[in-house]
């Protein structure tokens, strides 16, 4: 057990950093995300940040996953904006490596690492959240070509996305997890539509996307057809896998704010104890995590202690934001005065629906990790 | 950056708890024929030239034992000695002294070496009694500070608390699984399994902070005060919570004496009072945080 970094480490935190301080402008971090977030995403490519974890043979750096690690905690640390092709990174990438043709390969990996292709998610349905297997998005085989219909919800970046990974009935005699089929798509085929939804911040982060009669070709199945679930289940691994600790990244700029605002501010007894108490829940998250790291990195598999990283995040972050507010005090309401901290927790509160509801996360912890019998 | 136990800790570990499962309550002279005694001590003043990440893993196993002697309080005070000698001590903080009734010395915040003279008192622990020492007598002088003996008091109760915690979740499991009402097993029931998934996942995290702790006192790294005070009030708060849920979802037999629950939580409330509750303890980290 060493908790410190490994001078091999240090000097790519080092690296990294000072290559932050050198290309991170205000510009950049001020900027709106569509079109800021492409200069500063393709400099991240240029500089190999992209893809640190893929294979060298696809065009990564083929790194360990502690510089993951450090390379999320460095960027939160700095403020820098996400990279733009978040999606394509962690997700359509990694499921393409682990399930795609060559040919999908050649066409797909080097652009999403150069956010050429900026990708989104099309797994959610009106009728399919937690259920994922309610999936009625259809696709239907037509002269060696697939016709997809229906319509998908909750999807971020859609509004920019050059493609989409999206999960489809191919067989609508099946039920359940039978019968699905993923596909890549292309957004600017014929019969795509995207209509932003406003959120409870007032902001459209994510999207709708209608799908009418869109043709895809054969060659875009992932996996076999029929086998959706299976690729969808890598794809939400990957998902889950490396989140933990973007999330811990993030609720360590959020703890570090909210210090600098007790201290100009000042706080009660009761408000000091509710500070210690979030700063101490983030030394565990993070500890956590670079234990959940350790296994992966020996093993390939992350560790199950990491299994509760993401849910103990979203319900943090809802009380370090709400905290926030109270240390504002009766200003917090005046838009002027608390911008940053009355949006921060409005959003807060989507943290235990995405990405896998609080509620699934406790039935996946229960079932899964402490092998208790199945509710369902 | 690692964050596992080596090879040999994990022997240790599987060693520790085969051992204590079948010697739950084993004289503290076994522990020391073990080599469980002064393990961080180095070899050349009698200990094992260990780390006391190994002794925060024994005390973990300690603590899923509930183990009765004073094993915890003489294993912080052996590396404050010139040399590991084969006195059970204990310690005084707050002016009370754990185990003041089976300890032969006591070691005080003054750094003096007092014989475990006064008063037992009662405890709802009945396996941890307190005791008030009798004031009269001069100790003998040891050198060096307190607060290195306060810093491993404090982080060997969380790593205890780790292990009572565990313990108290995989009695639920153990009981939901089996139990069944309504003609279903009650772990199937959302209001009873989710429960213990947040057991699970405040273990783990208190876990994590014990052995950071762990690690902290092991480095003498400048961190190890607030750490310390971090992992002993989220460890200490975790393992109550554990037992309470653990009892909640036992139903009935789960609030009887003959269970073994009761002494779980017992234990844990203890170990929160002991050197402050987890409140005082938050207060040591908001005061680095914020003043």
């Amino acid at each position: 057990m060493d908790l410190r970094d490994t001078p091999e480490e240090a000097a790519f935190r080092a690296e990294l950093r000072a290559w932050i301080g050198e290309n991170l402008t205000d510009e950049i971090r001020r900027g709106r995300f569509e079109e800021a977030g492409r200069d500063w995403s393709w400099k991240l490519h240029e500089a190999g940040y992209a893809g640190l974890t893929w294979p060298q043979e696809y065009g990564g750096a083929g790194a360990p996953y502690s510089h993951q690690a450090i390379f999320l905690e460095e960027m939160a640390r700095a403020e820098a904006p996400p990279h733009l092709g978040v999606i394509g990174l962690g997700m359509a990438g990694p499921t393409i490596i682990a399930h795609g043709t060559d040919a999908q390969k050649q066409k797909h990996l080097e652009k999403i690492l150069s956010t050429e292709e900026i990708w989104c998610q099309g797994f959610s349905e009106p009728g399919a959240g937690s259920d994922l297997s309610a999936v009625r998005t259809t696709a239907r085989r037509e002269n060696g070509h697939f016709v997809v219909d229906g319509q998908k919800v909750w999807s971020s970046f859609a509004h920019i996305a050059d493609w989409c990974i999206l999960v489809t009935r191919s067989d609508p005699e099946s039920a359940r997890h039978a019968g699905l089929t993923y596909l890549l798509v292309d957004m600017h085929a014929p019969g795509v539509e995207v209509r932003p939804l406003r959120q409870i911040t007032g902001e459209a982060e994510f999207n709708e996307i209608f799908f009418s009669g869109v043709e895809v070709p054969a060659e875009n199945v992932v996996g076999e057809v029929g086998g959706g679930w299976q690729v969808a289940m890598t794809t939400l691994l990957h998902e889950r896998g490396t989140l933990g600790f973007a999330l811990t990244a993030g609720l360590e700029s959020q703890i570090r704010k909210l210090i600098a605002l007790a201290k100009e501010k000042g706080a009660t007894p009761v408000q000091r104890d509710a500070i210690a108490r979030e700063w101490i829940g983030l030394q565990a998250v993070r500890y956590t995590n670079y234990r959940s790291l350790t296994t992966l990195m020996k093993t390939g598999i992350p560790g199950p202690e990491g299994s509760g990283a993401k849910l103990w995040w979203s319900e943090a972050n809802q009380r370090v934001t709400k905290l926030a507010l109270e240390l504002l005090g009766p200003e917090a309401q005046i838009v002027e005065n608390g911008g940053y901290w009355q949006h921060q927790q409005l959003r807060s509160r989507g943290n235990t629906i995405e990405a896998g509801t609080s509620e699934i996360l406790r039935n996946i912890i229960a079932e899964r990790v402490l092998g208790l019998p199945r509710s369902r | 950056m690692e964050f596992a136990f080596t090879r040999e800790q994990e022997e240790l570990r599987r060693e520790a708890r085969g051992f204590l499962e079948a010697n739950p309550e084993a004289p503290l002279s076994q522990l020391r024929e073990l080599g469980w005694l002064g393990v961080s001590v180095p070899e050349e003043r009698g200990g094992g030239g260990l780390s006391f990440v190994d002794e925060a893993i024994l005390f973990e196993e300690a603590g899923r034992v509930l183990y009765p002697g004073p094993f915890l309080t003489t294993d912080v005070v052996l590396p404050a000695l010139p040399e590991v000698d084969e006195e059970a001590w204990s310690v005084e903080l707050d002016g009370l002294v754990p185990h003041l009734d089976s300890a032969d010395r006591v070691l005080r915040e003054d750094m003096t070496a007092v014989p475990a003279e006064g008063e037992t008192l009662a405890t709802v622990d009945d396996s941890r009694p307190l005791g008030r020492l009798a004031s009269r007598g001069h100790g003998d002088s040891i050198d060096g500070d307190f607060e290195p003996v306060r810093l491993r008091l404090l982080a060997g109760l969380a790593a205890e608390a780790v292990g009572v915690a565990q313990k108290a979740l995989e009695l639920g499991v153990e009981y939901v699984s089996q139990r069944e009402q309504f003609g279903k097993k009650i772990g199937t029931y959302q209001a009873v399994s989710h429960p213990l998934a947040d057991t699970y996942v405040e273990t783990e995290l208190a876990r994590s902070l014990a052995y950071w702790a762990a690690w902290c006192v092991a480095e003498e790294d400048e961190q190890a005060p607030t750490a310390v005070a971090a992992a002993k009030s989220m460890a200490a708060e975790t393992a109550v919570a554990a037992c309470e849920r653990s009892i909640q979802v036992h139903g009935g037999i789960g609030f009887t004496w003959e269970h073994v629950l009761h002494r779980y939580y017992k234990r844990a409330q203890w170990i929160d009072a002991f050197g402050g509750h987890a409140a005082r303890q938050r207060e040591v980290v908001a005061a680095a945080l914020l003043d």
